[in-house]
């Protein structure tokens, strides 16, 4: 099933793709993008395993790029694998040598589907500006894992000060099932919110993320409290008839507490890598709310040297409050009137 | 500023840009009429855990069954937990399943006795209590039809067809719905009696498939279709619904309904209206259903039914290596039975764009395979540049929409095949979104469930689709009633000798699927 190529061309890879796919007598299978894994030797191959999976949902190319900076001549190495054992997917794994490993764009180019959407993921450290990357260049979304980077908090800080439209964080993926078990306690009647905390193990950008969405969309500071972990542990949001509030001490299954009403629970559990992959692929437009959500999180000095989010408050409170002013110019949102309130509320108490 | 109580319009945490975010139905209980079928064991019940799995069911969701069986919660939560485990599509978790279990509840009764909708009333009560289910509760009717009647007699007696203020109360129904126009006016009525329209979900799992709502997408949100999309390029469409089984230990369903009721009447109608229809205004379920409604009013059969439909029963033979009895021979089916395994009729629509073209819609048992799909044929270039030579390979272009098994498209056109001559030869090429779709889309149950659930009700038939279906059929079943016998065919074949008549008086055939 697998090809190697050895010191050679990306039209050679693109060449012995296509033959290999008709040797299988597939030759027009359905790719809807092609996404390009930039790796190293430790990261690429969890990687790949999870976007194959992601592929069974969404036929794709797989292109892993794994750039070694080493000594030496220009030279690029290449391993073909169509098919698979489950039929599915063309994966091809290219390792860029010498100086070719500054100049990994020049590779996967010619190896794009036509046509087809680009999604460019990093599963290990990625480029502080992914956008003007030579690579994120290439891309309509550019997948990034602030969780998964040496340094998380400073991570997310780069992905906040460089956010272009189509970036997206797994750090954000990661929250989708939390997000819409808040969202979903909001769909049932309740009193206005009046303020909001997330607590989280230390050091958790997604927890940040969540923090800063409720921040997004209630227009109140939401801090960020450190607990034991495993990841977010709890949301509670205060309102004029007492606390709403959805705890997961275990990583596994969430409690909604909210007076009045007994306890609930269902399964939230922390999920795989090869689910976010998924989701990711799922929508190729730009994320706005992840953007936005990002321009009301404060500066990283204000997280502290642990990463614990201290003394944010004020300046949460303006990003809040500048954030809520253009959703009330916004006229159009329908939700902008509940949104405008908060403010008037917290100008009269500082 | 605003005070109060605000709702989910209120709610400052969703946006309509936001997509990824799913909507969890809101809290809630689904109580389950016939929880011993075929259908709540393969299908209700693995998509209730497969929501719960994905994360969709609220927390504090809960499961009722209501059947003649003497069981307990656990017992019951038992066959749940075996039909989970056998056939649904997310894998197993026991987390997921301990938190679904929790919710799982019991009654034992008949369809008619009071205290046992008494008892339903009172769990129904607790859940409000126990899980917080805040009085939002749906009738799910995995039951005949003929039951339908005292179910919701007793749901209305023991008051729990009514919900307090802000709460909701839904009752669901699976086809068929009446055997023609007047039991459907019947039925409805019976129903209508208790549940408001707007809380009565009839369910057609083929409008849940991806793939006919795919339609949709590939019809209105393309441009290279859509103009030729009328009489002028179109020839004629088939569309088509195949089983290679027979009617298994259905006989007490099936015998007396047959095919055409079955099959034509619902699914295949609704599939020639999502071909046929005008662009909606938009995809908001009142939108679409006027659409629909159009086409299905516009709908006229052939002045000689006898020359322009067919209708069989499938004989003893092989089928895929097997041998399998006729349908004379089945349990429980009279040995003069006329009711119809096969049947196809043929439809025009009258309307501009439609004149002339005609709509061949044909359903059967104990087929070649098992395969549903509808296939737009157009009509042959009015010229050919070549010699007649070249191009005796060359058939009619077609666009094939494969609903089931392996969902996806199919263009039919001339290519040149390779070598000095000029032959032009039709060929095919796929599309399937995703080789393994079926195993990463959402069954069709899923996402009808949720909708219940949700209340968001564009893919139901509503009454009037229904009525208009039978309006449009009842004269072929009229007619065939007054014929005698319906004609054999063989079982693992493409359906009687008369079917394929009636294409080729027309000087058409049907596709082989």
């Amino acid at each position: 099933m697998s090809v190697r190529l050895e010191d050679t061309t990306a039209s050679d890879v693109g060449m012995a793709i296509a033959a290999e796919r008709f040797r299988q007598g597939s030759s027009a299978v359905g790719r809807v993008l092609t996404l390009v894994i930039v790796a190293d030797e430790a990261t690429h191959a969890d990687a790949v395993r999870a976007a194959a999976e992601a592929a069974r949902e969404h036929p794709c190319r797989i292109l892993t790029a794994i750039p070694r900076h080493e000594r030496g001549p220009a030279r690029l190495d290449a391993e073909i694998t169509v098919g698979g054992a489950d039929g599915l997917g063309e994966l091809a794994e290219l390792r860029l040598r010498g100086p070719l490993s500054h100049h990994v764009s020049s590779v996967v180019l010619p190896l794009l589907v036509p046509d087809a959407p680009v999604v460019v993921w990093w599963p290990g450290s990625a480029p502080d500006d992914v956008s003007s990357d030579p690579v994120g260049r290439l891309a309509q979304r550019r997948i990034t894992d602030a969780g998964a980077a040496s340094r998380p908090m400073r991570s997310l800080d780069a992905r906040r000060s460089a956010y272009a439209a189509g970036d997206t964080d797994l750090a954000w993926t990661r929250i989708t099932p939390w997000r819409a078990l808040v969202a979903s306690a909001l769909d049932e009647p309740f009193e206005k919110v009046l303020g909001a905390s997330v607590s989280a193990q230390r050091n958790n950008p997604s927890a940040v993320l969540l923090a800063g969405w409720m921040q997004w969309g209630l227009g109140l500071p939401v801090d960020v409290h450190v607990s034991r972990g495993p990841g977010i542990t709890g949301v509670v949001m205060h309102t004029g008839r007492g606390d709403i509030s959805i705890s997961r001490p275990d990583g596994r299954v969430a409690r909604m507490v909210r007076p009045g009403f007994p306890n609930r629970e269902a399964a939230l559990q922390r999920r795989s890598i090869e689910a976010l992959i998924a989701e990711e692929l799922r929508r190729l437009d730009p994320d706005e709310i992840y953007g936005e959500t990002l321009e009301v999180l404060p500066r990283l000095a204000v997280w502290g040297a642990h990463g614990e989010h201290r003394d944010s408050t004020r300046d949460a409170a303006k990003a809040a409050a500048a954030k809520a002013a253009t959703k009330s110019a916004a006229a159009t949102q329908p939700a902008a009137r509940a949104r405008t309130a908060p403010p008037s509320r917290r100008g009269s108490g500082s | 500023m605003r005070t109060g109580v605000f709702t989910a319009t209120d709610n400052p945490l969703r946006d309509p840009r936001d997509r990824r975010l799913p909507k969890i139905a809101g809290p809630c209980s689904l109580v389950i009429f016939g929880v011993t079928g075929d259908l709540a064991r393969k299908k209700l019940m693995p998509a209730v855990y497969d929501l719960a799995n994905r994360g969709l069911l609220p927390p504090g969701f809960a499961l009722v069954g209501f059947a003649r069986r003497d069981w307990a919660d656990q017992d019951f939560a038992q066959i749940v937990h075996d039909s989970v485990r056998e056939h649904a599509r997310t894998p197993f978790r026991e987390d997921v399943w301990q938190e679904l279990c929790k919710g799982i509840r019991f009654v034992a009764g008949d369809f008619s006795e009071e205290g046992a909708f008494d008892q339903l009333s009172q769990v129904v009560l607790d859940l409000d209590r126990v899980r917080g289910t805040r009085g939002n509760h749906a009738f799910y009717l995995s039951i005949p039809p003929k039951f339908f009647g005292d179910v919701v007699q007793q749901l209305k007696r023991s008051g729990l067809s009514v919900s307090q203020e802000g709460a909701w109360r839904r009752v669901v129904i699976e086809k068929p719905f009446g055997h023609d126009l007047h039991s459907a006016r019947d039925l409805n009525a019976t129903i209508n009696e208790v549940f408001p329209s707007g809380t009565v979900f009839r369910i057609d799992h083929y409008l849940g498939k991806e793939t006919v709502q795919n339609l949709l997408a590939l019809r209105f949100a393309n441009t290279m279709f859509e103009p030729i999309w009328n009489s002028n390029y179109v020839d004629h469409v088939q569309i088509t619904m195949a089983e290679d089984i027979g009617i298994g230990g259905r006989a007490g369903y099936y015998d007396g309904i047959g095919a055409a009721r079955d099959v034509i009447q619902n699914h295949l109608l609704q599939l020639l209206a999502l071909t046929a229809m005008e662009e909606p205004l938009s995809f908001l379920a009142k939108d679409v259903r006027v659409e629909k409604e159009k086409v299905l009013t516009a709908l006229t059969l052939p002045r000689n039914l006898d020359l322009h439909t067919s209708r069989g029963q499938y004989a003893a033979g092989w089928q895929g290596g097997v041998q399998v009895p006729g349908f004379l021979e089945e349990d429980g089916i009279s040995p003069t039975s006329t009711t119809e395994t096969f049947a196809a009729v043929k439809f025009g629509v009258d309307t501009r764009r439609w004149a002339g073209v005609p709509f061949y819609l044909r359903t059967g048992k104990r087929l070649g395979r098992r395969v549903t799909e509808l296939a737009i044929v157009f009509k042959r270039a009015p010229h050919l540049p070549f010699n007649a030579t070249d191009t005796e390979e060359l058939g009619q272009n077609a666009i094939v929409i494969r609903i089931q098994p392996d969902e996806g498209i199919t263009m039919r056109f001339g290519s040149k095949v390779p070598g000095t001559q000029m032959e032009v030869r039709d060929v095919n090429m796929d599309f399937a979104y995703g080789d393994s779709f079926t195993e990463s889309s959402p069954e069709a149950y899923e996402r009808l469930i949720l909708d219940v659930l949700l209340g968001d009700p564009p893919l139901f038939p509503r009454h009037e689709e229904v009525e208009l279906g039978w309006k449009v059929l009842d004269p072929v079943l009229e007619h065939w009633a007054e014929q005698g016998h319906p004609d054999q065919y063989e079982s693992g074949t493409w359906g009687p000798a008369s079917s394929h008549a009636m294409l080729a008086r027309d000087g058409r055939a049907w596709r082989r699927p």
